[in-house]
């Protein structure tokens, strides 16, 4: 206990940096991820090419290597100069909407042909068929896999910890510098993920129970 | 073909796709020429950054780099399926102790980071007197995570077997035991192969994390070289091999987990499974694994 209570000061912001880090990293690949489904079922060749080929060798790359990418070889290309914080959540997001596009996508298609069809019939445009018949119904039916896609985010945070963003993966080597039981502050940081990941299953429960579409 | 989000195209839409296909293609070429150009101006493709992959030396720790990598995963990999399996039947288990705390244990280790789990076993662990090495540690926390994760996978697909499975051993006079082992497990295996497979995909993945408690694999390989002064500090081209070496490595799995699935839709043991979890869940790794 005592290993918590006296570094309040260091378990505080550093799991408010990690769930900052989350933050940003879900909103930009919520928006990236939806963007790239859109490129997977488009109509244009080029933009199902790019979709796919992006989806396949982000899939299949380590984060670790994303990371060290953007940490470590990027600054080289003198492109535009990022952070470490920035860094960490270009790379969760460029990781993760990888995945965030392949949920949107499946989500895409259990929405039957014939809503899209009826909502041309009634004269709609692209974007309200879109924005009103078929992304609110994909949503819906890919809550728990979304949900499970920004936990698996919540914890890769802590990668950032090696690559010398001060987040809650870090805690460990602060406390060792000041003397503490490394093992038992681990310990605490495990718990505080376990909580952390326990408010989005929670999410992940009420809004399948209030969004659940019966077909 | 008409679909959800797109109608069969009319002739303006036709010329609107095929001016948006040629703007498209300019953009996309545009960005990749960019970076490519960056690429070139910052110096990546002359010779020198990429001289080091000739040494034979290099190239000779290259290989046991992905050794070490392949054996962390092999190691791993093996580990987790038995773990899974032991911890999806005690979750099955008609006695309540056995089966909360199985529960306990598969919840909690899916729920903490896998990084900080590797953090526990190589920092943690010698605080209370137990020496670990990295590979260790490794092997360990792709057990335990994985493992869980497996668990999960096993008991959806046992779940989803027909129930004239176990009802059938049942009435030939076999033991709880024996249902599960000769019957139930190898035909949920057999069901969930895929999913199992990402999961594979994800544990081999994972091995990367290893470069951050100093275990001497891939990405660690190529973080080295790409501090070696004598070869200019190649470390864009060392990532870039090391990407590609992953990608293969992920890329040969997945392709043996199509084929896997392809023929077992052939196969006449094939079980059409009734439960829509399971099918959630292998649908889920299918679009991204379940632990990622």
């Amino acid at each position: 206990m005592d290993v918590l209570l006296d570094n309040l000061n260091i378990f505080g912001p550093f799991f408010l940096t990690t769930i900052e880090l989350f933050a940003l990293a879900a909103v930009g690949s919520l928006i990236l991820g939806t963007i790239l489904a859109m490129m997977r079922v488009s109509p244009v060749p080029v933009f199902r090419a790019a979709g796919t080929t992006y989806v396949m060798v982000v899939r299949n790359t380590p984060l670790t290597l994303v990371f060290a990418f953007f940490v470590f070889a990027y600054p080289l290309l003198k492109i535009v100069e990022l952070s470490y914080f920035t860094a960490a959540v270009v790379s969760l997001t460029v990781y993760t909407s990888a995945f965030i596009c392949e949920v949107v996508r499946s989500g895409i298609n259990t929405v039957p042909i014939g809503q899209a069809e009826a909502g041309r019939a009634l004269g709609l445009g692209f974007g309200q068929i879109i924005g009103q018949i078929v992304l609110p119904q994909a949503l819906r039916s890919v809550v728990p896999p979304l949900i499970s896609t920004l936990i698996a985010l919540l914890k890769n945070t802590t990668i950032a910890a090696g690559f010398s963003v001060a987040e809650a993966g870090a805690i460990r080597q602060y406390l060792s510098e000041r003397g503490y039981n490394q093992f038992i502050g681990l310990l605490w940081v495990a718990f505080g993920f376990i909580i952390l990941v326990s408010v989005l299953s929670f999410v992940q429960r009420s809004l399948e129970k209030r969004w659940s579409v019966s077909r | 073909m008409s679909t959800v989000m797109f109608d069969i195209p009319g002739p303006k839409a036709r010329v609107r796709h095929r001016l948006l296909a040629v703007v498209g293609s300019v953009a996309l070429a545009g960005l990749i020429a960019f970076v490519l150009y960056r690429f070139y101006d910052s110096g990546q493709f002359t010779a020198k950054k990429w001289d080091w992959l000739q040494y034979k030396q290099v190239q000779e720790d290259l290989v046991s780099a992905v050794l070490a990598t392949l054996q962390a995963f092999a190691l791993g990999a093996v580990l987790a399926l038995i773990f899974g399996a032991v911890f999806a039947i005690g979750r099955l288990s008609e006695h309540a102790w056995i089966r909360g705390s199985a529960a306990v244990v598969v919840e909690f280790f899916r729920a903490i980071p896998l990084l900080i789990l590797m953090f526990v076993f190589y920092y943690g662990l010698p605080m209370i007197g137990t020496k670990t090495t990295p590979f260790v540690a490794v092997v360990l926390g792709l057990t335990l995570y994985n493992g869980s994760v497996l668990a999960e996978i096993f008991r959806a697909g046992i779940q989803a077997l027909p129930k004239g499975q176990a009802e059938a051993a049942y009435a030939l006079g076999m033991r709880k035991t024996q249902v599960m082992i000769t019957v139930l497990l190898p035909q949920a295996i057999r069901a969930m192969l895929p999913t199992i497979i990402s999961q594979l995909v994800v544990l081999l993945k994972d091995t990367a994390l290893g470069f951050l408690i100093t275990y001497p694999e891939l990405l660690y390989y190529a973080r080295f070289i790409g501090s070696q002064g004598q070869f200019g500090r190649p470390i864009v081209p060392s990532t870039i091999v090391a990407g590609a070496i992953y990608i293969a490595m992920c890329l040969l799995l997945t392709g043996l987990a199509t084929y896997l699935e392809k023929r077992n839709r052939r196969s006449k043991k094939h079980i059409e499974l009734t439960d829509t979890k399971a099918k959630n869940i292998a649908d889920g790794a299918a679009t991204g694994g379940v632990g990622l």
